[in-house]
């Protein structure tokens, strides 16, 4: 479990002091992956350098399991630095060592004998497939299988919690998916709790059972995945399943649907054209599961004679949220508009 | 060439003789250079860690310190070698109780080569990424074990392909120090060749300097594609192509 209360961080001083995190809390429970998404200056890579203790915070508290780690001196810190797995965004791995070697490193500095290192080395190599690859140099190996190997190495001394600093940023979707999918093997496998910093929406979507929006040093949204799509009102819901351009609207009025309850029935679109007694135009539409629960939204055009209260009615029966989005009303369609700084 | 055959066999020494005269001499070349790079090594590679380190963004940054180390690492690396060993024979004296010879010649080449070797230090850890470093700190490593586990060891092969040009140099400087009776391929060059215009020895002693370097260099570039994996031949020949064996769809 990762707690972190109130913390700030500062740069500079006097007129020059800028603040880069500003009394931030955040937790992350046991087994859990949080992600926290924000834009390029929101304070994301200020946070990762906090909470693996390489800055120190100027206040406030880092507690990993229960233990205080923020006030620590240089040679607890080091010790405490071992309890947290750090995946970078570069793999870091160094070029003349191979996988295993480099994987060995944090046994070498603990001070493990030979023979344990072989055999804890061996064990993460294949926790992360990658046996067969043991004696490769890391320009042998791809983004994806560097990155892999770089989570072996954060798992060498058994931590409780991993720290993910942009860790599929710049790797092709290939790549992100295996990390992916590794990092939420190591969850159900080792009861890991994981906090995943990045500015990739759609790996949160894959990946973290709730989201946390950075801005301005601040988290200023937080909540279960889940929750925020189904969220109309949520703009980090929005961020995470953006609205592409939908086709072109059929005359009528043009409506933007999103899936707020949890049993929203398959056919909910052929139910509402019976119920109102017209045909409902599919001009665009995303839905999917996520983590085993429906979500999603479309947009839909109804005939400019439709009741307005009645097609919000009837959809609102069936677990829908509805909201006029034609010329009088436009969408939000940009991805970005949701982050940018709240006025 | 008939010329300075010639000039050789009426003026100077002997063809025969040469060999007599330029093998020893290339025996306490090669004997002063090995002292005085071993010197240079032992105490050169932790002056260059510490510049390094000690400059902000390095693992204790003591921006004072790193100051006067680097001014008086640019002192010496500012001076011409003649000028430096001249200015340097009342130390010598003391340290070495002579101020010709071969020892004599040891305590201002080695001044100079280390003061030049820790500048290629600092240079070659320079370019390792401080992403390196940070990995390493938050894998739980001390200083001293980031220098040698990451910062060395990443930058080996810079740093050998530095201390090539560093044992070049210290040839160049042993050569001068052979003008002040330091002995040497560099004496025999400027007592036979320079101020007798013998011919023949002269370009016995370019001879043979140029092969000392030539080896030298071969030497050195060796051990830093030894060094480096991404340069072994072998190995990118065996570079798998994509993750296509590991990565299930």
């Amino acid at each position: 479990m990762i707690q972190l209360r109130q913390l700030t961080k500062t740069y500079g001083e006097g007129p020059h002091r800028t603040t880069v995190l500003d009394h931030l809390d955040l937790t992350v429970d046991d087994r859990e992956i949080a992600a926290v998404v924000g834009p390029s200056g929101a304070g994301k890579s200020t946070l990762a350098a906090c909470v693996t203790l390489l800055e120190p915070p100027t206040s406030g508290s880092v507690v990993v399991g229960g233990r205080e780690l923020s006030s620590l001196g240089e040679r607890d810190l080091r010790d405490a630095r071992r309890q947290i797995g750090t995946v970078f965004q570069s793999d870091g791995l160094l070029s003349r060592r191979t996988a295993a070697q480099n994987v060995e490193l944090p046994l070498r500095y603990l001070g493990v004998t030979p023979a344990d290192r072989r055999r804890r080395v061996a064990e993460l190599l294949d926790r992360v497939g990658l046996s067969t690859r043991a004696d490769h140099y890391p320009h042998q190996l791809s983004g994806g299988q560097r990155q892999r190997v770089g989570i072996a190495r954060a798992l060498a001394l058994r931590p409780r919690v991993l720290l993910a600093d942009e860790a599929t940023s710049g790797l092709d979707p290939e790549a992100t998916a295996s990390v992916v999918r590794l990092l939420r093997d190591l969850r159900d496998d080792l009861g890991l709790s994981i906090l995943f910093i990045t500015h990739e929406m759609e790996t949160v979507l894959d990946l973290a059972d709730s989201a946390a929006r950075l801005d301005h040093g601040r988290i200023v949204e937080q909540g279960r995945v889940v929750d925020l799509l189904r969220d109309p009102s949520s703009s980090l819901g929005r961020a995470l399943l953006p609205r592409r351009a939908h086709a072109a609207s059929a005359p009528g009025t043009t409506w933007s649907v999103s899936y707020a309850g949890a049993d929203v029935p398959p056919d909910w679109l052929a139910r509402v054209g019976t119920v109102l007694g017209v045909d409902l135009a599919l001009l665009g539409a995303s839905i999917g599961a996520v983590d085993g629960h429906t979500v999603g939204h479309a947009t839909v055009a109804v005939p400019a004679s439709t009741d307005p209260d009645a097609l919000v009615r009837a959809l609102a029966g069936l677990g829908l949220h509805a909201r006029r989005t034609d010329a009088a009303h436009p969408p939000v369609r940009r991805v970005d508009a949701v982050l940018e700084p709240v006025a | 060439m008939s010329v300075l055959a010639g000039a050789a066999l009426t003026g100077g020494t002997p063809l025969g003789h040469i060999p007599a005269l330029v093998i020893p001499a290339l025996g306490q070349t090669l004997l002063m250079v090995g002292i005085v790079m071993v010197v240079v090594v032992l105490v050169g590679t932790p002056l260059g860690v510490l510049l390094h380190n000690l400059a902000p963004g390095g693992l204790v940054e003591r921006p004072g310190l790193h100051q006067v180390l680097g001014w008086t690492v640019s002192v010496g690396r500012s001076l011409p070698f003649l000028i430096l060993m001249a200015a340097l024979v009342p130390v010598t004296r003391v340290l070495t109780g002579t101020n010709i010879g071969i020892a004599a010649a040891v305590v201002p080449m080695s001044l100079a080569g280390i003061a030049f070797f820790a500048r290629i230090v600092e240079n070659s850890l320079r370019s390792v990424p401080p992403s390196h470093v940070r990995v390493a700190k938050a894998s739980g490593a001390s200083p001293l074990q980031i220098v040698t586990s990451v910062q060395l060891s990443e930058a080996l092969p810079s740093i050998l392909g530095g201390l090539t040009i560093n044992v070049i140099a210290m040839i160049e400087y042993s050569a001068i120090a052979g003008t002040i009776g330091a002995g040497g391929i560099g004496y025999v060059a400027v007592t036979y060749g320079y101020q007798r215009f013998d011919h023949a020895v002269m370009l016995a002693t370019i001879l043979v300097l140029i092969t000392l370097v030539a080896l030298v260099q071969l030497t050195g570039d060796t051990a830093v594609r030894t060094a480096t994996p991404h340069a072994r031949r072998s190995r990118r020949m065996r570079r798998p192509s994509a993750e296509s064996t590991t990565l299930p769809a």
